[in-house]
Formats: structure tokens, C-alpha cells, sequence
């Protein structure tokens, strides 16, 4: 399947008619179609989408079943809110909810982000260097499958956990919240917010584009033939822990990215976003989209985020059940996901023939 | 250079059972060696110790080089490629993908990170060697178990192993197979240095330029097929004691016992 899902991306006709229309609907339909409530949802899901995108290529193409990604959402959303918190607060100033617990200032690692410039160098180095330290320490020793998935989610609950245990530095299991400014731009100017939609349609765009190009490039090759053979790869002379630990720390700066740009759209960010829990949810659309493709762990997390959203707001408690559900149904009879529908069905429509036989002409009937 | 591969004494246990037992061996370039003994002889064993799969002591030296203690890919960047009993090839991958990613261990990340635009030739070479030209962009899954080996030992050519350990590579092959993959074998070799483990007496004699016997871990003879079917320690150890007759030999053997 992941032949004809490699060929699919191979037609550039066909992607490049997709980046546009994707292009088209983010940045023109949506903003007229949709009110300013939906579209600040919209934002948050693309936030989730930019998870996903990175999930799609350690799972999907590498092999690495991640639970754990809310450690990197959670990194690149705590520094985030640290420097807002501090950017609120003003130049030497102490943070809102600090001020309340202790007179003594805000802690040492928290002073280099009152800097824009250090706080977006550090959302895309701090999780892409834990996640090498920690591929490399892994796979080297060949802990792969349920084992990496355990040690993935143990990490996840260790992280929410550590976050809990220091209110006074972390704001505890109330999280940080009340961001006044981003960058300068008063978040409650609604044009302000229609620009935070504008700028995560963009990096996600641009997500896809660099992920894009992974996964047709050699090193998304020998990606997926690290996936389906390890051993084999390293008998033809390559270090698979080095070629796995690349798509890892990519996929830990794509949840960072977004997490990063989750807290100034929803604005609040506490350990119920980072732990065991929404790390899951982050693999669910991802399976549902379908996992080795480009576009389904995008169009997933959106539509399952999208349902949920929408489900519990009839049925406040029905959704977690839903979401199982459909998790259990996706896993059990379409492991490829929705996206092996439309292969089948493109399959089906163009080349009757075996699949090899190359369509000469265009006499379809 | 010399692409000799020299063994002394080389000897892998596991848990106090000793699998191969001090074996000294050395296979000159250009030869083509099969390595034959009984079940359990420690055939396999040994070229997993010379290619980094298990632990063992001695030496085992490939040119100047030696090999015991590398990792894996370091052996195998070192020139040294190897087969499995099973076929392990990447069946979600074309062939002239699973090619590719063979020749490419020495490739820069600007390479790597690059889309692969061109056939490099010498994966169209390989292509031509292994007879797959026509299947290049077919998925490995669906080969036949016979070009599922022939690509095996086209990844092998590709990522220029100048030592290519094989595992039994014509196992469950017809016999038309079987005198392709010889045939391929003898052809491959001599610019390079082929080691075959196998168990098919019939293709060992029509294609082996030497012979190796192992038996419980050591080795028991060594010479040309002649020399080895001739020896009466190789008879009784495939016999069993007692069974020296030439006509007894001859069946297991080959016609040409003496």
C-alpha cells in the first residue's frame, strides 16, 4: 500500500492541486464562512494538525508508535506562555500568579525568555535536542514497538506530573492562563486573533511542505525501510537508530511548533493538555486519517477534533466514548485508515489491469 | 589490498555451549567457498560472528582489516554483505528502491534529503546482473521466492560488498533456479569474494571453486569438491560411522566419489 500511497505523492500534478485548494479553503473560505468563535476553533485544531503531521512521519513511515508527544507540545507550549507571562508582566517585572505565591522573582531558567528571539531559537531546539538524546539512547539499544510506546507514554505522565509538583514555577495543575499580548498584539483585538488563524494556516503549510519533501525524498525511503526491516538496513551498512532518530526529533519540533502556537489561540495551557491523555487523542486522528499518508493525519486530527468539539457540545460525556470507539473500529477493520479508501477507489477508477500495467492513453471507460 | 578473508581461531559460545569451536579458515580473493557440514555444524554461526551479528573471540580479518567487535553497519561499510536464510528484502519498497537505498550507505544528508531523480548506474547494473531489469518498478513484495534472493545478492552487488556471505541462497529454488543463481555466483565472483552456507549437495558440486567442511563447531576437511568428497572423515560424519562404502557416499556425496 505504501508503494502506491509513495506513487500518489510522486504526481506533483496532483499535490500541488492540493497544497492550493488546502491554501485556498485555510485562507479564503474559511475566514468568510466562518465566525470568529469557529475560526479561533479552527485555529486550535491546526495547532493539533501540526502534532499530527510529525506523528504521520515517525509512525506512519518510521515505525515509532509515540505516545508521548505531549512532552514536546507541552515543551514548546510552556516556553511560550513563559515568555507572555513575562512579556505581560513587563521588563523585570515578576508574573501574575508568582507575585502571589513568593516575593522573590521569577527562577533563573525562566529569565532567558523575557527574549522573543531566545523563546522561538528554544521551541524549535529544546525538543529537537530531548527527542535526539532520547532516539538515540533508545534505538541504539533496539527498544522498538510496544516497549518505545510505553517508555513514549511513561515519559508523558512523568512530564504532566513534574509539572503539577511545582505550582509556584509552573502554575501547577491550573497551568498558565490570562495572556494579555503576543508579540506586541493585544490578543483580545479580534483582528490580532484573525491573524494568529492566518499564521498557523501558514506554518502548517509550510509543515507539509518540508514533510512532504522528507517522505519522497532517499531518507524517506530508507525511512520506511527502516520501518519494515530494520536488520536489513543495518547489515547494507546504516545506522537505523540515526535514520529513526531524525524522523523522531522532526516530529517533536512539528508538536512544539504547535503547542507553541496553541497557547496564544486558546490561551491557557495546564498539564490536562500535555499529559497521557491528549497525547492518545493526538494519535487518533492520525490513525483514522490514515498514518503513512501526508494529508490524513492533517484532515484526521481537524475532523476528530472538529467532532469532538461539536459531539460535546450536545452530549457533554459522550464524546470520550465516540472517540474510543471510533479509535477501536479504525484500528480493527482500516488499519491504513480513511486514506485507504480513496487508494482503493483511485485503484479502482484508473487502472483496471494489475497494478503494474501502465495506462496508456486516456480511454477510460 | 587483498580481499582475503583470513579466520584464526575463532570461536563463538552461547551460555557455555560452544557453536563454533577455534576454526581457522582462510578464503582467498576471487574464490567462491561453500561451507557445508550437517545441521549444527556452526556454518551460520560463523559468518554471523564475521558479520557482527554475535559476539565472538579469536580474529577474523577481511583485507588488513579486522572485523570481530565492529558494529554492524561498520562491518558492513567495511565491505563485508551478508544474506539471510530468509529472503529480508523491503517489500513495500520498488525494487530500483530497495536497490538504491543499498547503494546508498555512503550518501550525504544533502543527498539523502533530496528526491532520487535518476537510476545511479550502478543500480541499473545490478538491475542487469540479477535479470530484474523488467520488474525495476514492481514492489519487492510480489517477486517469487527465487528473485526475492537474486535481488538479495543485487543489494549486495550495489552497496559493493567485496565479501558477500550468502545463507543458503538457493533453498526452495526450482531448478532452473538453481543453476541461474550458480551461474550468477561464479560470475559475480572473482572480482569479489563469495562465501555460500548450504545444504544442497548438487548445487555445491556444480558450482564450488572450494569446500569447507564444519562439523560440531570445527573444521573437519577442506580442499576442492573432489578433495572433501574423498576425505573419509566428510563420509562417516555424513554417513555415519561405519559407512565407508563408496556406492553409500556417492548417494549423499556426489556420483564421482572415488
Amino acid at each position: 500500500m505504501t508503494t502506491f500511497t509513495t506513487r500518489m505523492l510522486r504526481s506533483r500534478y496532483s499535490v500541488g492541486l492540493g497544497f492550493l485548494a488546502a491554501a485556498v479553503v485555510l485562507f479564503v473560505v474559511a475566514p468568510a464562512v466562518l465566525s470568529d468563535f469557529r475560526l479561533g476553533l479552527l485555529a486550535k485544531y491546526l495547532c493539533f494538525a501540526m502534532v499530527a503531521v510529525g506523528i504521520g512521519l515517525a509512525w506512519g513511515r518510521g515505525g515509532m508508535l509515540t505516545l508521548g508527544q505531549g512532552v514536546f507540545f507541552g515543551i514548546g507550549a510552556y516556553l511560550m506562555a513563559m515568555h507572555l507571562k513575562l512579556a505581560d508582566a513587563g521588563p523585570g517585572e515578576t508574573p501574575d500568579f508568582m507575585a502571589l505565591i513568593s516575593s522573590d522573582g521569577p527562577p533563573w531558567w525562566w529569565e532567558p525568555f523575557r527574549s522573543p528571539a531566545v523563546t522561538v531559537v528554544a521551541i524549535l531546539v529544546l525538543p529537537a535536542l530531548l527527542a535526539t538524546l532520547l532516539g538515540l539512547a533508545t534505538f541504539r539499544r533496539r527498544v522498538r514497538g510496544a516497549y518505545f510506546a510505553i517508555l513514549s507514554q511513561a515519559l508523558a505522565a512523568a512530564f504532566a506530573i513534574l509539572l503539577i509538583g511545582n505550582p509556584a514555577t509552573t502554575g501547577g495543575s491550573t497551568g498558565l492562563n490570562n495572556f494579555v499580548g503576543f508579540l506586541g498584539f493585544s490578543l483580545r483585538d479580534p483582528a490580532n486573533r484573525l491573524m494568529l488563524y492566518f499564521l498557523a494556516a501558514g506554518v502548517l503549510l509550510g509543515m507539509l511542505v518540508i514533510i512532504r519533501q522528507l517522505m519522497v525524498s532517499r531518507y524517506g525511503e530508507l525511512l520506511v525501510a527502516c520501518r519494515d526491516a530494520e536488520e536489513r538496513v543495518r547489515f547494507l551498512g546504516y545506522d537505523p537508530a540515526t535514520v529513526k532518530t531524525v524522523a523522531f526529533a522532526v516530529a517533536a519540533v512539528t508538536a512544539a511548533v504547535g503547542g507553541a502556537l496553541f497557547v496564544p489561540i486558546v490561551g491557557i495551557i495546564s498539564p490536562n493538555d500535555v499529559g497521557v491523555v491528549p497525547s492518545i487523542g493526538f494519535l487518533i486522528g492520525v490513525a483514522i486519517g490514515g498514518r503513512t499518508t501526508l494529508a490524513g493525519p492533517v484532515l484526521g486530527a481537524i475532523a476528530v477534533a472538529w467532532a469532538g468539539t461539536t459531539l460535546s457540545e450536545q452530549f457533554p460525556s459522550g464524546w470520550t466514548y465516540v472517540q474510543g470507539l471510533l479509535f477501536m473500529l479504525v484500528i480493527a477493520f482500516l488499519p491504513g485508515g480513511v486514506a485507504s479508501l480513496v487508494a482503493i477507489r483511485r485503484r479502482r477508477g484508473t487502472a483496471p489491469g494489475p497494478e503494474l500495467a501502465p495506462t496508456k492513453g486516456g480511454k477510460s471507460t | 589490498m587483498t580481499d582475503d578473508l583470513t579466520i584464526e581461531g575463532l570461536t563463538v559460545s552461547f551460555d557455555g555451549f560452544v557453536a563454533v569451536d577455534h576454526v581457522d579458515l582462510t578464503v582467498d580473493a576471487g574464490d567462491l567457498r561453500f561451507l557445508i557440514g550437517p545441521n549444527g555444524a556452526g556454518k551460520t554461526t560463523l559468518i554471523d560472528a564475521v558479520s557482527g551479528l554475535v559476539p565472538a573471540t579469536g580474529s577474523a580479518r577481511f583485507g588488513d582489516r579486522e572485523l570481530l567487535g565492529s558494529k554492524v553497519h561498520r562491518i558492513a561499510r567495511h565491505g563485508v554483505g551478508r544474506t539471510f536464510q530468509t529472503a529480508t528484502v523491503f517489500e513495500q519498497l520498488t525494487v530500483l528502491q530497495n536497490l538504491d537505498i543499498a547503494a546508498g550507505a555512503g550518501r550525504s544528508v544533502r543527498t539523502l534529503l533530496r528526491r532520487r531523480r535518476d537510476t545511479p548506474a550502478a543500480v541499473a547494473d545490478a538491475l542487469d546482473t540479477i535479470g530484474l531489469t523488467g520488474l525495476a518498478d514492481a514492489p519487492a513484495g510480489i517477486l517469487a521466492h527465487g528473485q526475492k534472493q537474486w535481488l538479495e545478492i543485487g543489494m549486495l552487488l550495489v552497496q559493493d560488498a567485496r565479501l558477500l556471505m550468502l545463507d543458503e541462497p538457493v533453498a526452495g529454488m526450482s531448478s532452473q533456479e538453481k543453476t541461474q543463481t550458480g551461474r550468477l555466483l561464479q560470475r559475480i565472483s572473482g572480482d569479489r569474494t563469495v562465501v555460500v552456507v548450504e545444504h544442497d549437495m548438487d548445487f555445491m558440486r556444480s558450482f564450488a571453486r572450494s569446500v569447507t567442511v564444519l562439523h560440531a563447531g570445527k573444521v573437519l576437511s577442506a580442499g576442492t569438491v573432489a578433495e572433501v568428497q574423498a576425505d573419509p572423515r566428510v563420509q562417516e560424519v555424513y554417513l555415519g560411522p561405519g559407512h565407508r562404502s563408496a556406492e553409500a557416499a556417492a548417494i549423499v556425496l556426489g556420483k564421482d566419489v572415488t
